[in-house]
């Protein structure tokens, strides 16, 4: 039978940090077993396992997985889908429980990447006969990085801040700042976080320069981690402990969206009107706007990015993302807190991980369960991937 | 004069030095890269066009941190032409500095040697420079 709804009745991430000692298969069952333990189910219980990781799911991360923690002949789905994998590998597992195909299912986002440097940028070839021969898609006959502009993460998302600012000169790059120092300043109070550090704008602005406007401090955080959760149909949510339903949090919407054809997208990767129609269709499926909610967890992978996604979730007056962080919305404190998690930057950026580990960072704080970094009284949170090339996930919380 | 190839083939050399779309037939959106189909409308029906050499910078990053062998700092631009197509390259003939280079600066197109293969033949680049 179909479900009306999935609820989420478990949720777990790691501590993100660089965890030498620990393999992707570690941290993948830690994380699973936790989530499983926090739904007060266990493997046997899953109908539908999907498995997200960039670098791992082609190697069937998930039937490894299940070599370690249970193999009860599920159907597994392993996902990879940029830094969106881990929220495709969350909606997979809801998608199969609204189709009623599934009533309990687990889906486990993890990555590995410190020590793994600058994504994006491809070692020159050296060595080899240097012959001039026209090769991929753009008939290069050298690599084109630094020749014809820079492809890399800091550069693109750089680039995607930049023209933000081109189309809205009220903003600056002192906004971009200004994010970084909300945002690391967040992660204080995050003891899953890896720095856990607060800057100064200062600091922020001198640190070593990657692309501008992005300093070392601007720029997600390459790190080690897993994250979880456990859904569950709204039939199969009766059947379960009365103390796992009163924790439940119900999943308003589940979207994802890639990026339609807009001119010069082909050049310039366009993350916005994915993100936008993602949101469009989240707040109608909820029917839940913007003005409701209590906390959102939004793809910071550079502070150049979060800027112009507080206009593409629509937190903000269209043009308006720089009078909204100037007006301290987006502070814990603030009118809409945004990555009080401490976000990509400081929390860390396990690229599998990271869309699932932001369900569970707002699906705490609704169930009053965070800690010193609670927003109180939450009652609906929104969060936010992006994978670039592009996907946009946007999934709405209720309690 | 040693023989000469354009770094990538959306860069056409002679007569004078241009950039070339192949623009759809049915839409009319242009792609720098060859086709399958129209990503706008799905049509299969292209003709090159030649693009203008003048345009603005509507995006711009200044990179400092590099793969090994790329020499760095450098300005990396997105360059929307007076014709309407939107283009990357490197911003040349400026500091690499946020001082010396602006949203919305007008810019022309020019070229430079990139480097040299074992059979002597020059690889040409294209890149932006501020309009006269
Ligand atoms: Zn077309």
């Amino acid at each position: 039978m179909a479900s009306d709804h999935v609820w989420i009745v478990g949720a777990s991430m790691t501590r993100f940090a660089r965890h030498d000692s620990l393999d992707a298969l570690d941290l993948a069952a830690e994380a699973a077993l936790a989530a499983l333990a926090d739904a007060g189910t266990a493997m046997s219980d899953m109908d539908i396992l999907a498995a997200g990781s960039l670098f791992h799911a082609g190697a069937g991360l998930g039937q490894q997985l299940q070599k370690q923690i249970g193999q009860t002949g599920i159907p597994v789905y392993n996902v990879a889908n940029a830094c969106a994998t881990g929220a495709t590998a969350l909606r997979t597992v809801h998608m199969s429980i609204l189709a009623g195909e599934s009533g309990l299912g687990l889906a486990v986002g993890v990555e590995k990447t410190s020590g793994m440097g600058l994504l994006g940028a491809a070692a020159r070839p050296v060595g080899a006969k240097k012959e001039f021969v026209p090769a991929g898609r753009d008939g290069h006959v050298m690599p084109t990085e630094g020749i014809l502009g820079s492809q890399t993460m800091p550069s693109v998302f750089a680039q995607a801040g930049m023209a933000y600012l081109h189309a809205n000169p009220q903003a600056s790059v002192e906004h971009f700042y200004k994010i970084s120092e909300k945002n690391h300043a967040h992660s204080e109070l995050n003891p899953l976080a890896q720095y856990r550090k607060r800057f100064s704008l200062e600091e922020i602005k001198a640190a070593p320069m990657i692309s501008y406007p992005n300093t070392s401090l601007m720029c997600s955080a390459n790190t080690d981690g897993a994250a979880a959760v456990v859904l569950c149909s709204s039939a199969r949510l009766a059947t379960l402990p009365l103390a796992v339903q009163k924790r439940a949090v119900k999943i308003a919407a589940s979207v994802l969206t890639s990026d339609p054809y807009v001119p010069g997208g082909q050049v310039l990767p366009d993350v916005s009107t994915c993100t936008r129609n993602a949101a469009a269709a989240a707040y109608e499926r909820a029917g839940i706007g913007p003005e409701d909610l209590d906390l959102v967890e939004l793809h910071d992978c550079f502070a150049t990015a979060e800027l112009l996604h507080y206009d593409n979730l629509m937190l903000c007056e269209p043009g308006g993302a720089a009078d909204f962080l100037d007006s301290g919305a987006p502070w814990r404190d603030g009118r809409l807190p945004v990555n009080v998690s401490g976000g990509l930057q400081s929390k860390g950026h396990p690229i599998g991980a990271t869309g699932i580990a932001n369900v569970y960072e707002v699906a705490t704080h609704l169930r009053g369960e965070a800690g010193d970094r609670q927003i109180d009284g939450a009652r609906v949170g929104l969060t936010h991937v992006i994978g670039l090339g592009s996907s946009a996930a946007v999934h709405i919380l209720q309690k | 004069m040693p023989a000469q190839v354009p770094v990538v083939d959306y860069l056409v050399l002679e007569p004078e030095p241009r950039l070339k779309a192949v623009a759809c037939s049915g839409c009319g959106a242009d792609f720098l890269t060859r086709r399958n189909a129209c990503a706008s409308c799905g049509g299969a029906d292209f003709a090159d066009k030649s693009l203008a050499t003048e345009g603005s910078v509507v995006a711009f990053t200044i990179v400092h941190r590099a793969a090994p062998g790329v020499a760095v700092p450098f300005v990396s631009a997105i360059v929307r032409l007076d014709d309407g197509p939107i283009v990357p390259g490197n911003l040349i003939g400026v500091d690499p500095t946020p001082e010396d280079v602006a949203l919305g600066m007008g810019v022309r197109l020019t070229t430079f040697v990139a480097g040299t293969d074992d059979n002597g033949v020059e690889a040409v680049a294209y890149a932006f420079a501020p309009r006269g």
